[in-house]
């Protein structure tokens, strides 16, 4: 599911780039292309989000990334009202949500929800991932949004 | 060999207070620095020391006013210990005391001060901006922030909303209890004259009505953003005998996180943690008390949610209880079980970044708040929930030694 259209918050947010040290451009570069990229250990297997040189496990260095359906359920979730940056004023509450990914060992990500903000939507609830281009902003980007699956 | 456990338990006091005027954000008509400067006068003042016999400095998350600054400035004749605690924000707030309790117990200074300075009118504002201050007024985000400032997590509301609001999914505990902290900030604060919030009383209706924040967050169940400073002054108990102010000695410190505290994009195992339950038993231990012993609490309100995991964590009640405990009446200094945040706190006296909660802490056991607590001899101050590494202290009156 690709959208292009619409965003879930208006522009003008600061637009996030890939580290200088290229620690996390794998991930920025499959959201452009409509995919989920996370960390895994290639010694032990385990999953790590977001993105550090080391394995916090077993501590090797040989941290590669795998290709992860969007697919996860809140673990947590907030209404935000309050508008913390000029480009989010007058755009009322917004839905920030902390999403587990049951797919790359329970690994947790930040999105937000899209559609009535004031809907109430309880831990647990399973959320697909829409990615989201905004591919007129310099440099363009890709973030990866959620809405929840009943609605789909 | 000796088999006794390390402990800074009644080798150092706190022998001084100060503090600046404060000011609501961007009011203060002095520079930052001349503010710290005030504060550390006072404090020793308070004491009786000449600052040139000052010999180290201690502060906690970006504080700009440098120990080496403030020594020259105030000609002290040598500087031996020139500490920042590192990261937490606020919740280094008691960690730099213990740093200069550590300090001075392993002979590496006599006198040193503990400060804090804050003008968020002329610095980063912490409701409009990552990493307490720091403003969000780049175009471009990269590294952790990326993966939060797109989806418009910016500010330390949005850092901690989703461990409370996960802690309130888990544990069942109510806005009723948040709403009772904010209150009894509050109502604390109508008795201190130099409380931003004083003769500015809150009810129910009024927080009730309130604007969120963010949910849970109500706009008085955040701290306030203020202009001003503090500082206290730690040194030997030997010495604190000698000196004019009754000694807040310490009687436990610890400072610390659980595993991961810190990890990326919330991956915290325990989510829903302020981030004391490791740090608590060290405290307790060196202490030698149990959370039954202690007679008062200032417990940092960055967020009432905060208070509310800390008080759990530190063992006064347990979460499935916090409803029926956190009630206006049992939190007030007029006959509360457990008197909290007894100067007005962070909510209603001043976000001094946590060091006016100590200050109150060390009034408390002098017997010189406004709002004291009878018989008081132990009192624990907590500094920063949810933003760890977080620290914790316990002062005491001469009788727990």
């Amino acid at each position: 599911v690709t959208q292009t259209s619409k965003y879930v918050l208006p522009e003008g947010l600061p637009v996030p780039v890939p580290d200088p040290d290229g620690l996390s451009t794998p991930f920025w570069e499959g959201l452009a292309r409509n995919q989920l990229w996370i960390q895994r250990c290639h010694h032990c297997k385990t999953w790590q989000w977001g993105p550090e040189w080391i394995c916090h496990e077993c501590h090797s260095f040989d941290i590669r990334w795998e290709q992860v359906d969007p697919t996860g359920r809140v673990y947590a979730i907030q209404r935000v009202w309050h508008p913390a940056h000029v480009a989010l004023k007058g755009i009322g509450p917004y839905l920030t949500v902390l999403v587990e990914l049951p797919l790359a060992g329970g690994v947790r990500m930040v999105g937000n929800v899209i559609g009535d903000p004031m809907r109430d939507i309880a831990p647990g609830a399973a959320l697909q991932g829409v990615f989201e281009h905004h591919l007129d902003a310099n440099p363009p980007f890709s973030l990866l949004q959620w809405k929840v699956c009943e609605e789909s | 060999m000796s088999t006794e456990v390390p402990s800074l338990r009644g080798k150092v006091a706190i022998v001084g207070v100060g503090q600046s005027t404060y000011y609501k954000r961007g009011a203060a008509p002095d520079p930052e620095f001349v503010l710290v400067l005030k504060a550390v006068l006072a404090a020793c003042a308070d004491a009786g020391l000449d600052p040139k016999d000052i010999d180290g400095f201690a502060s906690f998350s970006n504080d700009r006013s440098s120990p080496s600054r403030l020594a020259a400035a105030l000609g002290c004749k040598e500087l031996r210990f020139s500490n920042l605690q590192w990261g937490g924000g606020g919740a280094g707030a008691a960690a730099a005391v213990a740093n200069a309790a550590a300090a001075i117990a392993g002979g590496l200074a006599k006198r040193v001060v503990v400060h804090r300075g804050l003008t968020q009118g002329r610095f980063g504002r912490f409701g409009q901006g990552m990493g307490y201050g720091q403003p969000i007024d780049q175009a471009r985000v990269t590294g952790d922030p990326a993966l939060l400032v797109p989806h418009g997590l910016i500010s330390p509301a949005h850092q901690h909303a989703f461990k409370v609001q996960r802690f309130m999914h888990e544990t069942g505990v109510r806005q009723d209890a948040l709403k009772a902290i904010a209150l009894t900030s509050y109502h604390h604060a109508q008795k201190n004259p130099n409380a931003i919030m004083y003769g500015r009383p809150l009810n129910d209706e009024t927080y009730e009505s309130s604007r969120w924040v963010v949910e849970p967050f109500h706009l008085y169940d955040a701290c306030q953003e203020n202009d001003g400073a503090a500082a206290l002054i730690v040194c030997a108990a030997h010495e604190a005998r000698t000196l004019q102010a009754k000694p807040a000695y310490l009687l436990g410190a610890a400072a610390g996180a659980q595993y991961r505290a810190s990890a990326p994009s919330f991956n915290v195992p325990d989510l829903a943690s302020a981030s004391f339950k490791p740090i608590v038993k060290d405290l307790f231990q060196m202490a030698r008390l149990n959370p039954d012993d202690i007679d008062a609490v200032q417990s940092y309100e960055n967020f009432t949610g905060g208070v509310v995991m800390s008080l759990v964590e530190h063992g006064f009640f347990k979460a499935e209880e916090a409803n029926e405990f956190l009630k206006f009446e049992n939190l007030i200094v007029e006959g509360g079980r457990l008197p909290l945040n007894t100067s007005g706190g962070n909510l209603a006296e001043c976000y001094m970044h946590g060091l006016s909660l100590i200050i109150e802490g060390v009034r408390q056991v002098r017997g010189e708040s406004v709002n004291q607590v009878r018989d008081l001899n132990t009192c624990l101050v907590s500094a920063g929930p949810l933003s760890p590494p977080v620290s914790s202290i316990i002062l005491g009156s001469e009788s727990t030694l």
